[in-house]
């Protein structure tokens, strides 16, 4: 599976080891559904070496107040567990592309 | 239902454009602010548009949205957030729901007024521009909207049913806000925090929030469509009025001075049309493949 819906319960076991990349939305969000093709296309391109997630605010609020999302689309970026990096906002693909090669080529 | 054509803008641009796209047998969809905002609805008298002397603002308005859907371009109101390539196409988030499109046409018209002092720095720090989407995230805490669209009350009175404690500043007094929700009227307003929003202040007057919901009639056509290349306030378009995105076309005001109706219809029919070929020959491309 390319695109991983992350619960409170799994999220740290989840992104524990290595390079994650978690989309926060939710279903009243409109830019969220624009994003969401574009995640679909990362989990599919970088499926095999990182953890492409997605966390639904509005069934895990505790994990939106957590990482302080204060905007949807949010996506965080982790490694073993820690946040190195955000895009708040829709970007185009190639934002979030370049993001995964630094930290994959790191 | 995926559109050829989605136009961005229900003024005279959009309008021009859609009647184009028709006339070329593309479905289009034209995306309208409120009317209320329609700054050719304030126009009290137009004068200097050929052949049409005489007429009040809105009720050319209303004669060329006439035009556009009788030829059948389907006319939505909606506050567009997003639009992003998908699939050969395009898809335009408005308010919480999505539309799928061939070819954009932005005809968007032109923000009066610049923004906030500290708004594009706290922007998705506590700066937000829709409502819908991250009201919920700021539940249970203060929250200021500037409302300057005239639906800009409705979307305070959502907030304010969810549970966010919000208080509105505006240049002036909102028809239909919940009067539960404390008014400050203000004419210089600017968003202040370190990283993120600690508050608004309004006309001096410091108030402290978590969130700051902007609400214009439209978002800038470069806050819409990422990576969208501009000639300083304007959108950069050629003869044929493409931007420098492949399918997006605009017209109108948002591509520069001067801004007049028929400077903006004309724009939208070069638009309309280049859009409708656009169209045509990925179609051939794709017949070919």
């Amino acid at each position: 599976m390319s695109v991983l819906h992350l619960t409170t319960a799994a999220f740290d076991e989840a992104t524990a080891d290595g390079i994650s990349m978690v989309d926060f939305w939710a279903e009243w969000c409109g830019p969220c559904k624009l994003l969401a093709p574009v995640i679909e296309t990362l989990g599919e391109q970088y499926g095999e070496q990182i953890l492409v997630g997605k966390v639904n605010v509005d069934d895990e609020p505790e994990l939106a107040r957590r990482f302080g999302v204060m905007s949807i689309p949010t996506v965080v970026f982790l490694r073993d567990g820690v946040e190195f990096d955000r895009k708040v906002g829709l970007m185009p693909i190639e934002n979030y592309q370049e993001t995964l090669q630094e930290s994959l080529s790191e | 239902m995926r559109y050829d054509i989605v136009v961005i803008g229900g003024g005279p641009a959009g309008l021009s454009a859609a009647v184009q796209g028709r006339k070329r047998n593309k479905s289009v969809l034209v995306l309208c602010m409120d009317p209320r905002d329609a700054p050719l609805a304030k126009a009290e008298q137009v004068n200097n548009y050929l052949g049409m002397p005489n007429r009040t603002g809105s009720q050319m308005l209303g004669e060329f949205t006439s035009h556009a859907t009788a030829v059948g371009a389907v006319c939505k109101k909606g506050r567009v957030l997003g639009v992003m390539p998908s699939e050969g196409g395009f898809l335009v988030g408005v308010g919480s729901e999505v539309e799928a499109a061939g070819a954009i046409i932005l005809a968007t018209g032109v923000q009066r007024g610049q923004k906030y002092p500290g708004e594009a720095q706290l922007l998705g720090a506590g700066v937000s521009y829709c409502a819908t989407c991250d009201g919920m995230l700021y539940r249970g805490r203060e929250v200021v909207v500037i409302g300057k669209s005239a639906d800009a009350p409705e979307e305070a009175n959502f907030l304010h049913g969810i549970g966010c404690h919000v208080t509105y500043v505006s240049g002036k007094a909102p028809e239909g806000l919940n009067p539960e929700i404390p008014f400050v009227k203000a004419a210089k307003t600017a968003v202040y925090g370190e990283g993120r929003v600690s508050g608004v202040e309004a006309d001096g007057k410091r108030l402290p929030c978590e969130g700051v919901f902007i609400l214009r009639p439209t978002l800038a056509p470069s806050d819409l469509l990422p990576g969208l290349k501009l000639a300083g306030d304007y959108v950069e378009v050629n003869r044929d009025m493409a931007t420098n995105i492949s399918g997006v076309f605009a017209a109108g005001d948002c591509t520069g001075l001067p801004l007049q109706i028929s400077k903006a219809v004309g724009e939208g029919m070069v638009a309309g049309h280049r859009a409708a070929e656009y169209l045509d020959a990925q179609r051939e491309g794709k017949d070919k493949a």
